[in-house]
């Protein structure tokens, strides 16, 4: 998840109030974000993904003012009329969508300069998803020429001067070249036109949602005036976007003018600046948290979390601030107001209700088995259901299908295994300087492919049982397949089999009611060779599923 | 301990071997004159020298011995060919014939004579030899080196009576060393071990110790009730035994036993499911987004080969239902995610990261009239990330949902707390977080009072609308949790990096305390 560095100095002077170390650690995590570091003078902030809004030094103080009482309510930005239009033409399918601003009257500096940079690539990597759902661009205003077109055109007849690059390219060179270009040029390269802003000049002024133009597209600390602008391919996306940008702007001291946004015959005015409102319904938020709190006090917690109010009889609305993105239902108010009211101050409760509780009946059996097994002195172990295709196959000289995993980073589990027996061996070779006997048992999933499931696999539950000293048998693993026979009172029968993990002659397969339940037999030398063992190994595999079934039905 | 317990404890052997002790001090001996076997003697010597009766002094014996060459002499050559010299000359051919001895010997003894200078020696075609003056006295008188001979025992064992270097004088001391640079004789160092009675030892030996004691309680002493004629031998009960190793349950799942007995001591219902899973139920169902980053390659397990994605197949009913839920919000009063939802992403299959997808699952088959009702799951999950001290690619969940019409966020801290408090952990409190499916979220941290920390232990949180009601047809609070299992255990066992826990080394398990609170 994101994280922001926030100057701690100019935070509290934002919010108007000083914080102790404690207060940063106590009240701020307790207004919804995380506290990761507080070091001298910055904060490490992580900020979730449902709250982009807090993205920037401006946006926290903004939060944290009504938070901690030093404002109160929905704060109003002004809209300042305008002349500048924005004219989108001839847009791709799937990148159709611009807005703008003008925000003027801004002193900025260097840090100021830092904070915008800040904002503008946390947006795109997180809400717009790593620029997959758009991106943000900012000019020096005197530098456009107005009206700009949002338009597109094949990446040939693209030519100007990348930010920060020394000389003009054309799109593709930008893709090839430019790092901010080899770095997103995924995103458009399947494209056959790239979408551009271009001005009344005909000067590009930047190749969204990859860079701007080095000689209009670059602010400085003599900048005053700027153009912002959002593109992508959800309109509301690019105008939340936009509008949690042009807010921090206006939080540095800036003054937001609209732009007249023409889409063909359409015409919007933007940034839309307007909050949403939901009624509130104070009953269904008490009950969600447990509270009974009275309306006045509900509609002040929603004030401390930036809210706006407006009462008209009975009916109270809450004013949704424009940059906030994650209120689309009365369930949000709920929890904006829990964590005003402090999720510390909620005292726990279990309710006075009767439910019946039940383990899952197989889960008990299995725990008989693993109890039945411990009382023969066995030692259980706790095995991976992942592990590598050779521990599955040609170690144990057999060829068998495993599930496999598409992508998995850790070297040596790359898939699900189709049988146990090879985990204990691994055990056994892990352990060769310990103790003998070593008498070891696991019960977990094994898996194998079957288009028949919706899931694609048939998956089951298996025990294994290994007994690993200088004279261990057949006979020995059979008294242990009599045990269990016994004490589960099932009857089973052997039939004997070919497999390459076992000794010829030496290994079955198990079956109750002609159900194959799996094998039983002595480790083949050569699987002991190949997992460095010099004792003679009997094993068990049972399939605890099926017996259960089987068991049950008979 | 007084005397007439130490006679009660001594073992047969002890028994064996101490009246020896008035007789013999050496160990050797003592074997000699034991019928028993040396281990035996040393075993009840070494239980003896514990009950501080007897000390055992060790101490180096160096002695003489000859080599094999210098066993076959009944003399030394110098000897022989003395005698077979006289003051005429004799040749070397007739020295080799009278002698017998070869040519080494012969002139190795030769040089040795002439150095002290008992030989005088004629360099003709051949040589001559003959005694002068100083050669004949020698014929009558015995060397150092012979006198020394004499005296070393010809056979192959060592006895304390046999010669040691100790005993020599300083010209037997030099014989000996001329001796061994001819390779006759050899030094011998061997251990000597002295037994010793101590005070309470010369006490016991006076006391009277009946040879006829019961060691072993064994079929034939009951059936041929000798027992009732003889003492049983008395043990030692505080001394150490040899450990045995017993079968066990491992500690996990010892641990998770205990956790699934809380929560169905709270009146809770086990649920259990599959492991791969479809992205539909795992993140779909969960008002996950299709474009949100749990679907990357590098948080989760995809199953597939060869770059290909395996898929599977969506309960079509609710599919659709999910569909117009991420579109627009359906019925569930939500506005939905607005973007164009794709079954074939929901189809993708994957090994579940989270046992939310079993409440998922849960609650699609939940009737109306069945609520209230509260469900837990303890469960494998997968992430794919390295493994290291603390990140672990396969772990459990503990899962926990109620769901009651009536259910808040203050009843989902009751149960946490409850369940925290009976694992030990004295408080628990929640901070605001965010899980895309439930909402109000709660972060969990638990207090150790041990460690007096808190620890983070899970997520929580009440399911969205947006999962709820197209699950279960209608709407209904569901309070739910997800906590990790590892993490709430490791200080128990004192283990601070999570792969120890799965790495199954034999001699931890079997040593490992028993889970129990």
């Amino acid at each position: 998840m994101p994280t922001i560095n926030v100057n701690k100095k100019e935070f509290m002077k934002l919010i108007g109030r000083k914080l102790s170390d404690e207060d940063i650690e106590e009240k701020i995590s307790m207004m919804g974000v995380a506290v990761e570091e507080i070091k001298e003078d910055e904060i490490v902030i992580e900020v979730f993904p449902n709250r982009p809004d807090l993205l920037s030094e401006y946006g926290l103080a903004r939060a944290a003012s009504t938070f901690l009482g030093t404002s109160k309510g929905l704060k109003k930005y002004n809209l300042n009329k305008s002349n500048y239009v924005v004219k989108v033409e001839k847009t791709l399918e799937n990148y159709p969508y611009a807005v703008a601003a003008v925000v003027k009257d801004l002193r900025l500096n260097d840090e100021k300069i830092r904070e915008i940079i800040q904002i503008q690539e946390k947006l795109g990597l997180t809400f717009l998803r790593n620029r997959k759902k758009g991106g943000l661009g900012i000019y020096p205003l005197e530098r456009i020429k107005f009206p700009v077109r949002f338009t597109t055109e094949f990446p040939e007849k693209i030519k100007y001067r990348p930010l920060e690059y020394p000389e003009v390219l054309s799109a593709n060179e930008i893709l090839e070249k430019h790092p901010t270009g080899i770095k997103y040029k995924h995103l458009v390269q399947t494209w056959k036109k790239y979408p551009i802003f271009i001005d009344a000049k005909n000067t590009i002024i930047s190749m969204p949602p990859i860079i701007n133009s080095h000689d209009v597209g670059k602010i400085t600390e003599d900048t005053k005036d700027v153009f912002v602008e959002a593109t992508g391919t959800d309109f509301k996306t690019i105008n939340t976007a936009l509008n949690i940008l042009v807010s921090a702007l206006a939080d540095m001291g800036g003054r937001i003018y609209s732009i007249k946004l023409i889409y063909g015959k359409k015409i919007y005015h933007v940034p839309n600046l307007e909050p949403e409102k939901i009624e509130i319904n104070i009953n269904y938020i008490n009950k969600k948290i447990g509270l009974e709190l009275k309306s006045t006090e509900i509609t002040n917690l929603l004030e401390k979390m930036g809210y706006g109010i407006k009462k008209k009889g009975k009916y109270i609305t809450a004013l949704i601030p424009p940059y906030r993105t994650d209120i689309i239902h009365q369930i949000d108010l709920a929890e904006d107001v829990a964590i005003a009211y402090g999720y510390n101050n909620l005292k726990p409760e279990i309710p006075n209700v009767a439910t019946i509780a039940q383990e899952n009946k197989f889960e008990v059996f299995r725990r008989k088995v693993s109890n039945i097994l411990v009382s023969l002195g066995l030692l259980e172990t706790h095995t991976y259901n992942l592990t590598s295709k050779e521990n599955q196959t040609s170690h144990m000289n057999t060829n068998i299908k495993c599930v496999e995993l598409l992508n998995s980073i850790s070297e040596g589990y790359d898939v699900l295994r189709a049988w146990i027996i090879p985990t204990l061996m691994q055990i056994l070779k892990e352990n060769k300087h310990n103790e003998y006997p070593q008498n070891i048992f696991s019960s977990g999933h094994v898996f194998k492919y079957n288009s028949e499931n919706d899931n694609g696999v048939d998956e089951s539950i298996r025990l294994a049982v290994v007994l690993c000293h200088s004279t261990s048998n057949f006979t020995e693993i059979k008294q242990v397949l009599d045990a269990l026979s016994k004490a589960l009172d099932f009857k089973y029968e052997i039939k004997e089999v070919e497999h390459n993990s076992f000794i010829q002659g030496r290994v079955g397969r198990i079956s109750v009611n002609s159900v194959d339940i799996v094998y039983i037999g002595e480790i083949h030398p050569q699987v002991l060779e190949n997992f460095t063992l010099e004792m003679p190994v009997a094993a068990l595999e049972i399939n605890l599923t099926e017996l259960y079934r089987l068991i049950k039905t008979t | 301990m007084d005397i007439k317990g130490l006679v009660d404890k001594l073992h047969s052997l002890e028994r064996k071997v101490l009246p020896l002790l008035n007789k013999y001090v050496n160990f050797d001996d003592l074997v000699k004159n034991s019928s028993l076997q040396e281990v035996e003697v040393m075993r009840a010597l070494q239980w003896l020298e514990n009950k501080e009766v007897v000390k055992i002094n060790s101490k180096e014996v160096k002695t003489i011995s000859l080599t094999e060459k210098a066993k076959v002499y009944k003399e030394l050559p110098e000897r022989t060919i003395l005698n077979s010299l006289s003051d005429k000359e004799t040749t070397l051919e007739e020295l080799k014939n009278k002698t017998k001895l070869n040519d080494t010997e012969i002139n190795a003894t030769i040089g040795l004579l002439k150095k002290k200078a008992s030989i005088d020696i004629q360099k003709d075609k051949t040589l001559k030899i003959r005694l002068n003056e100083n050669g004949k006295k020698l014929v009558n008188k015995k060397t150092p080196e012979e006198e020394l001979f004499i005296q070393i025992p010809n056979h192959n064992n060592y006895y304390k009576t046999d010669l040691t270097f100790d005993q020599l004088n300083d010209e037997q001391k030099t014989a000996f060393e001329n001796l061994r640079s001819r390779g006759l004789v050899t030094l011998n160092i061997h251990k000597e071990r002295i037994i010793m009675l101590t005070d309470l030892g010369k006490e016991l030996i006076k006391q009277k110790i009946d040879l006829n004691v019961i060691e072993s309680l064994t079929h034939e002493v009951i059936k041929n009730k000798e027992w009732k004629k003889k003492k049983f031998r008395a043990y030692d009960i505080k001394i150490n035994v040899p450990s045995i190793n017993r079968g066990k349950r491992h500690f996990v799942d010892q641990s998770i036993e205990y956790i699934k007995q809380i929560w169905l001591d709270l009146g809770f219902q086990e649920i259990t499911g599959n492991i791969v899973e479809t992205a539909f139920w795992d993140l779909d169902a969960l008002f996950v987004p299709q474009d949100h980053t749990a679907r990357e390659m590098q948080d989760t397990f995809f199953i597939g080969s060869k770059g290909t994605m395996a898929k599977g197949k969506l309960p079509e009913e609710l599919a659709n239902k999910i569909k117009k839920v991420h579109e627009n919000g359906y019925n569930t009063g939500s506005k939905g995610w607005g973007y164009k939802w794709k079954p074939e992403i929901a189809k993708q299959l994957l090994l579940r990261t989270h046992t939310t997808v079993l409440s998922a699952k849960t609650l699609s088959k939940l009737k109306k009239q069945d609520l209230p009702d509260k469900f837990f799951a303890v469960g494998k999950v997968y992430r794919n990330e390295a493994l290291d001290w603390k990140h672990l690619f396969e772990f459990y969940q503990v899962e926990g949902i109620v769901v009651d019409p009536n259910a808040n966020l203050r009843n989902l801290l009751g149960y946490l707390k409850e369940f925290f408090r009976k694992m030990g952990y004295t408080d628990v409190k929640i901070k605001p977080s965010f899980f895309g499916y439930t909402e109000p979220s709660a972060e969990i941290f638990a207090y150790n009072p041990v460690k007096r920390q808190w620890v983070e232990v899970g997520g929580s949180g009440i399911f969205r609308p947006e999962v709820t009601k197209p699950l279960l047809g209608f709407e209904c609070p569901v309070l739910a949790w997800g906590l990790g299992m590892e993490r709430i255990i490791t200080s128990y066992y004192g283990i601070n990096d999570l792969r120890e826990i799965y790495k199954n080394d034999l001699k931890y398990l079997r040593e490992v305390k028993e889970f129990s609170m």
